[in-house]
């Protein structure tokens, strides 16, 4: 569900080319004069600016979330201490299966397991904003489309958790003879994110969401008849309905989170090679973690 | 930027055009006010809305020519530009791109040149700029460009009004160029499409959408506009309350009812529908309804600016005045502008109670004078006395100083200036300018 255009370029005119110290110190100086001027909270309101709702959130975790992480996929997490108290944190991890349920796993792993729980925000691509009903929905539990400005306000500006799948919609389409092979990242545009924003890279590697929900092939014509982005053959699509694609199987769940990677440093993002360069290191680590993992697992069901 | 480094302007005689719109006339209220600003001049096709006190109204279109007679005659430094229709049921499609585009043309044509006394120009523009799409972010900055074209006629306009003012800005050098992109506006007297919306019993939302909306306080942005004025702010400026909220959090504020009547297909047809039942929704705000639209407000806050309400006290206030409106309907007057009466309180000699205005009133001429003997320093108070001699106080008058405000000067004057000018001191320079002006004004 998220994107991989992160390094599209905001037009800015007044940021200064790069190399040029005093321009750079102006920038800087005015993106934390900005940074004071957010909008404080209001406290009687329910939801917050990017629409986020805790009632509604709450709701979506009693009915669905819970049950998914304690009984259904009995979700395991190690090394949640390195996902950081405070601060803005990007939050990267592989993606899988039809209506993916990685993310939520993730969100609520932070939510069970950390010391602080934090909300998270997930990017997701901007075709949610074009479908009634999850386009009111997807927001409302931590959903933000997946545009440069967006994941820019939110960790440097508001200093919170954000998560990105750089594999965007082809990890999610991948068919199951592919599973825990990595995609492509994108152009490196998360790595391009969090340099602009200064704060560190959480890889995180999930086990068990390929095989919840395996995707065997495509029915292109479905597809276009409705519009969406992809009609994948799971288990129980589509031949159960709409309803099918929330059904996943079994699986035994395994989230691991790996050692921040920080970008302290100022203008980093300007720098091609090194974004490519983080861009590859990231992509790696989540693979090798991966492929450890699955080859400890000795069963798919019961881990 | 920080507050800190706030540049009063040395913004001194005002131009508003569109003072008979709701902002003009607000907008030199506020300004009449403030002792600095020695002139408020406006200009519109109408009759002013508002009460005024001592702003002077000047009934010209956008006719640029008469415009610049306007410009350099009173030595305007800042022209407001608040006339910009941004709401397309305020005036059909043809008037309002008329305005739009042609107006805004004209009014900068006037404005343009060496010659020019004009040093800032301020446009009120609209976020309408930004547009509302699928693939937008959450916060538009300043320096984003709306990703798509424009569908509608009003986005269209605005945009190339905006465009127009650019090109003004890069040719003139001298002239610092600010642009106040204003979202939704909200508040109990002014009127707009959203207004109307949110008057209705049940709103209107199309059916499985729940955008993010952003309102501004009305006094607020007649507060940002004369923040432009009193400030030099050279750029382009978002305004809108802090906080954004969802509809059906607006709704909910205001103590209504959302309906989700709008099919998320066909929305376009339903509205022209709903439109025939009398509900206006604009053909400009069908995106909003689906994906809505905030901007971000942190570059004008950063020039010292505060508001007064967030969004969502913007709504309460709203939701306030509606309550109590059907109470209040037929209190208050409507404000009729009186053209006689106002040139009689102004400029008649027999009225002595200056009433509320608090300064004493002067005849052009002598106001003239009184400027002329201000900027010279000359303490010769005793000239400015009703009982003057016609023209007795020009002999004191440097020749400079008498050529310079030959332009105020209505013919007939000039020709007597002219005579007496002949009869007495004789001076050729002077003789010169008053037949030159006299030969321009002829």
């Amino acid at each position: 569900m998220a994107d991989e255009r992160l390094s599209l370029p905001v037009e800015d005119p007044d940021r200064g080319s790069p190399g040029d110290g005093p321009d750079r110190s102006m920038e800087l100086a005015r993106r934390t004069e900005l940074r004071r001027q957010l909008p404080g909270v209001e406290p009687d309101r329910r939801l917050t600016d990017w629409g986020r709702s805790e009632r509604v959130e709450g709701v979506m975790d009693r009915l669905l979330f819970d049950f998914f992480y304690n009984y259904w996929f009995r979700c395991e997490v190690e090394g949640i201490e390195n996902v950081p108290a405070d601060g803005g944190a990007l939050l990267v991890s592989n993606h899988s299966g039809a209506l993916p349920p990685d993310a939520a796993m993730i969100a609520k792993a932070i939510k069970e397991e950390h010391p602080r729980p934090r909300p998270l925000n997930l990017t997701v691509e901007h075709f949610f904003k074009g479908f009634p009903g999850f386009s009111m929905l997807v927001p409302k539990i931590g959903g933000v489309a997946a545009h440069p400005a967006n994941v820019q306000r939110l960790l440097f500006d508001e200093q919170q958790l954000v998560l990105v799948f750089p594999e965007g919609r082809k990890g999610t389409e991948k068919l199951y003879r592919n599973r825990y092979k990595l995609r492509r990242f994108g152009r490196g545009g998360f790595v391009e994110a969090a340099m602009r924003a200064q704060v560190p890279i959480v890889p995180v590697c999930v086990v068990g969401a390929e095989e919840a929900q395996p995707i065997f092939a495509h029915l292109g014509l479905l597809q276009k008849l409705t519009g969406m982005i992809y009609a994948p053959v799971t288990p129980t699509f589509p031949h159960f309905g709409p309803l099918g694609m929330l059904g996943y199987l079994p699986a035994k769940f395994k989230i691991r989170f790996l050692e921040p990677i920080p970008f302290e440093e100022e203008g980093m993002h300007e720098d091609r090679s090194l974004v490519q360069t983080y861009a590859h290191e990231v992509r790696a680590r989540i693979q090798e973690n991966l492929l450890e993992m699955v080859a400890e697992r000795e069963s798919v069901w019961f881990g | 930027m920080s507050a800190g480094e706030l540049v009063p302007s040395g913004s001194k005689r005002i131009l508003i055009t569109g003072l008979s719109t709701y902002w003009g006339g607000r907008l030199a209220q506020a300004l009449e006010q403030r002792p600095e600003i020695e002139t408020v001049i406006g200009v519109d096709s109408k009759d002013p809305t508002r009460e005024l006190e001592r702003t002077e109204f000047v009934r010209v279109g956008t006719e640029h020519a008469l415009l610049r007679r306007v410009v350099m005659a009173a030595e305007i430094d800042t022209v407001v530009d608040t006339r910009l229709i941004v709401d397309s049921t305020v005036a059909p499609a043809r008037d309002a791109h008329e305005n739009n585009v042609i107006g805004t043309m004209n009014i900068l044509a006037a404005c343009s040149g060496s010659d020019s006394p004009v040093r800032k120009f301020v446009l009120k523009s609209s976020a309408h700029y930004y547009g509302a799409e699928q693939d937008d972010p959450g916060y538009f900055t300043e320096e984003m460009r709306r990703p798509h074209p424009p569908q509608t006629g009003i986005e269209r306009d605005i945009l190339e009004a905006e465009r127009a003012v650019s090109d003004f800005e890069r040719k003139n050098d001298a002239v610092r160029v600010t642009k106040l992109r204003c979202t939704h506006v909200l508040g109990p007297d002014v009127k707009t499409s959203h207004t109307k919306l949110l008057s209705l019993p049940l709103v209107p939302m199309i059916l499985g959408f729940d955008p993010r909306y952003q309102f501004v306080h009305e006094d607020d942005v007649v507060a940002a506009l004369a923040h432009t004025v009193h400030n030099d702010l050279p750029g382009v400026f978002n305004v809108a309350g802090d906080g954004v909220l969802a509809f059906t959090e607006v709704v909910g504020l205001l103590g209504k009812t959302y309906l989700p009547v709008l099919p998320p297909v066909g929305t376009g047809l339903a509205a022209a529908v709903a439109r025939r039942l009398g509900i206006e929704i604009p053909p400009e705000t069908l995106n909003l309804l689906r994906f809505g639209r905030a901007i971000d407000n942190r570059r004008l806050k950063a020039t010292g600016f505060a508001y007064r309400y967030t969004t969502r006290e913007t709504v309460s206030r709203l939701g306030e005045y509606l309550r109590l409106h059907p109470i209040l309907r037929d209190a208050a007057q409507p404000y009729r502008y009186e053209e006689e009466v106002e040139e009689f309180l102004r400029w008649s000699p027999s009225v002595r109670d200056s009433g509320d205005r608090g300064q004493p009133r002067l005849n052009p001429r002598q106001l003239v004078e009184l400027q002329k003997a201000v900027v010279t320093g000359a303490p010769s108070v005793a000239r400015f006395k009703p009982a003057i001699d016609a023209l007795g106080g020009y002999d004191d008058l440097a020749e400079d100083e008498l050529v310079a405000m030959l332009d105020s000067l209505e013919a007939d004057q000039l020709s007597q200036l002219h005579a007496h000018e002949r009869a007495g001191a004789a001076r050729s320079a002077v003789l010169e300018a008053i037949e030159e002006t006299l030969a321009r004004s002829g």
